[in-house]
């Protein structure tokens, strides 16, 4: 089996679902001869040609605004923006217009758009690189919002979203798109939308974690394996909808949980997941739920080492839950 | 607001009165064609006035007329039904010209359950796919883009459907219009843009909304021809339509129409332009009313008569009368589908909202329609 980082699993989905349907095209800002800034669709161009690889204009709400309207009309556009970050000028198209189309039109009209964006930080990119906005569109009805940690998950994951026909926003860890090496398989297969994966069994406290933070979370589950605690690391892969079943389960039976996730506290999808936890589990926990999370401040430059979770903090705060 | 004068770049066939100009070539339409025109703006019309009654008194939560700027609909006319239409939420005519029914306006209106789009968005908010009628949103401008990516899969699937869009020029402010023209003409894409100008967003007048001499000026900075049309003559708003169609279908790419028209009433059933107009500033523009203008030109041609008028109003008066008798019998969407197609499969958290609600007691809506 080969092995791939999160960059090129993601282009082997698009080449492997580009290959078998003929309505599907990537379009975006250079994305075309130049393959993405990441490299994301490298190789494309020349397989598929220029109306199915589509460099656009330099505007998101046209780039995003062109897609539904593609879908509509019976293509399946997987738009990229090029940072996360710049996603904000396609808000209203994203969340009134492209989550709404189905429901809207009474069913007449769904809209089929995979939306590809790399986002978290740790790249030195400051605030405009580095935005982790997942929940500003969890908070969006009609949207499903899909968070990859892995290169296997990245192709199974996106290959399911572009074979079913609700919009998705997928979101892709910028920070580790090379950085995180695996086996992924050559052939076609896709992973359920909105299960999560167990990386690692434990029994002491859960821990909830998706996108670039699942890493941190292994390191933080090894760290404290070596200090004798036993950590059961969730990757929930998709945030909504999210994988309820699986996280109370998990809950409890280690009657414990950390959230751990890069993007500000307040708001966050970490406050979601520990109502729904509490509404169901609340008998099973023997201490209050707790996060580690990024700061309720813009992202910063010089001092992002500070901003970002890591394994230590997370560690720390499991202790704290422990210690209740 | 300036009156509107007919400068040499405004497209008319008709004068004021409805007289063929001299020297202007008619478009060629057939008499069934030109009575299903008019058969269509007396339905928009007698339509307008039976759902204003009706939110007078209290009946319809919400209505917006298009008294005197009919003529622009007339715009979808050269369309054929594989095209694809964009609209914005004043071009009645738009659809019953390909359609669409006066059961399903009627319903929409009321949002019952058989609204087509069950009981989901205000009155004026239609769809129809079957038609090509995309649905409906109150955000202005955000359909101009997606008109452009309809019409750039065609190009892309191989096909020689067009797609048009309707907005007002107050819409021309927005991101939205500014990015669509350009991906439009980047992308020779083949849609036509037609801006209807009725001189007020609201309560602001069109000297808020641009400095350019027109708005069909606009369409030079993104590499597309910018039409100017009278928006009151039904004729020359087929003839402009019919060409930009032609172009746009033969692979030539986009164009934008500029429609010269007055919104003569107010923006909606909650505006109310004494606030901020002069009421005899409509006056000029009355006299210009293009279902007016279209009678004379029938009567001209020898095809108007006021007993075929009374009749064909008498004709929608009843029709609109049954659909709205058959409405109040119907109940409103059931509770369930408040939580349907959100997605294709109702995912577990909108199942488990859906069956708390059900088990609440009932409550009753504080409003009468």
């Amino acid at each position: 089996m080969p092995t791939m980082n999160i960059i090129e699993a993601v282009r082997d989905a698009l080449r492997t679902e580009m290959r078998r349907d003929p309505r599907v095209v990537v379009l975006g800002e250079d994305v075309g001869k130049f393959g993405g800034v990441f490299r994301a669709t490298s190789g494309l161009y020349d397989e598929f040609g220029a109306d199915r690889v589509i460099d656009t204009p330099l505007a998101e709400a046209g780039i995003i605004g062109t897609a539904i309207g593609m879908a509509l009309y019976g293509l399946r556009p997987v738009p990229e923006i090029q940072f996360g970050d710049f996603i904000f000028p396609a808000f209203d198209q994203i969340v009134n217009e492209l989550a709404k189309f189905r429901y809207r039109s009474g069913g007449q009209y769904p809209c089929p758009v995979v939306i590809r964006t790399p986002v978290g930080g740790g790249i030195r990119g400051g605030h405009y690189h580095s935005q982790s906005p997942e929940a500003l569109f969890i908070h969006t009805p009609g949207l499903k919002v899909v968070a990859p940690s892995n290169p296997y998950d990245a192709k199974g994951l996106l290959l399911a979203c572009l074979r079913q026909s609700d919009p998705v926003l997928f979101m892709e860890p910028k920070r580790i798109y090379r950085a995180s090496r695996g086996e992924v398989p050559e052939d076609d297969y896709t992973l359920e939308l909105g299960k999560a994966a167990i990386v690692r069994e434990g029994t002491h406290c859960t821990l909830l974690a998706y996108s670039g933070m699942v890493s941190i979370a292994e390191e933080t589950a090894k760290k404290a394996e070596a200090a004798g605690i036993s950590v059961e690391v969730i990757d929930l892969r998709t945030l909504l909808p999210f994988d309820i079943d699986t996280i109370i389960a998990s809950v409890k039976k280690t009657g414990r949980c950390v959230v751990l996730h890069e993007a500000p506290r307040t708001c966050g999808f970490g406050a979601e997941l520990i109502a729904s936890i509490q509404e169901r589990a609340m008998e099973y926990l023997e201490a209050p739920i707790l996060r580690v999370t990024g700061f309720d401040t813009p992202f910063p430059y010089t001092l992002e080492h500070e901003y970002m979770p890591n394994a230590d903090r997370t560690l720390g705060t499991i202790r704290k839950t422990l210690e209740w | 607001m300036v009156a509107v004068q007919m400068q040499d770049d405004l497209r008319r066939v008709l004068d004021d009165e409805g007289r063929v100009l001299p020297g202007v070539k008619v478009p060629e339409l057939s008499e069934e064609t030109l009575g299903r025109m008019f058969d269509t703006l007396l339905l928009v019309r007698t339509m307008d006035d039976r759902m204003m009654r009706l939110q007078r008194q209290g009946r319809l939560g919400f209505y917006m007329k298009s008294i005197g700027e009919e003529a622009t609909h007339f715009a979808v006319v050269p369309l054929r039904l594989t095209d694809w239409v964009f609209p914005s939420y004043r071009e009645q005519g738009a659809w019953f010209w390909r359609g669409y029914s006066v059961e399903n306006f009627i319903n929409q209106m009321f949002g019952n359950e058989k609204d087509p789009v069950k009981g989901r968005q205000m009155p004026v908010h239609h769809t129809a796919r079957e038609l090509n009628l995309v649905s409906i949103s109150s955000p202005v401008g955000t359909q101009i883009p997606q008109a452009v990516g309809a019409a750039h899969a065609a190009k892309i699937m191989g096909k020689d459907d067009v797609a048009m869009t309707f907005f007002g020029e107050g819409t021309s402010s927005t991101g939205e219009f500014h990015v669509a023209m350009n991906f439009a003409g980047v992308y020779k894409a083949p849609v036509v843009l037609v801006c209807r100008n009725n001189g007020w967003a609201i309560s602001v007048p069109t000297e808020r909304q641009t400095a350019a001499k027109t708005y069909a000026a606009k369409a030079v900075g993104y590499g597309m021809p910018g039409i100017r049309v009278d928006g009151n003559d039904i004729l020359a708003m087929i003839q402009v339509a019919t060409e930009a169609v032609d172009r746009a279908r033969a692979g030539d790419g986009p164009t934008m129409i500029e429609a010269l028209t007055y919104r003569v009433q107010g923006h909606s059933s909650s505006d109310d332009p004494s606030v901020y107009r002069d009421p005899h500033a409509p006056e000029p523009w009355e006299k210009r009313d293009p279902l007016n203008r279209f009678r004379t030109y029938l009567k001209h041609i020898g095809l108007w008569s006021e007993q075929l008028e009374g009749s064909i109003v008498e004709r929608h008066n009843q029709s609109i009368t049954e659909f709205l008798g058959k409405s109040d019998k119907l109940g409103a969407p059931p509770i369930e589908s408040m939580f349907e197609e959100v997605y294709e499969h109702m995912p577990w958290h909108l199942a488990e909202q859906r069956d708390w609600l059900l088990q609440q007691a009932r409550t009753k809506s504080p409003h009468a329609h």
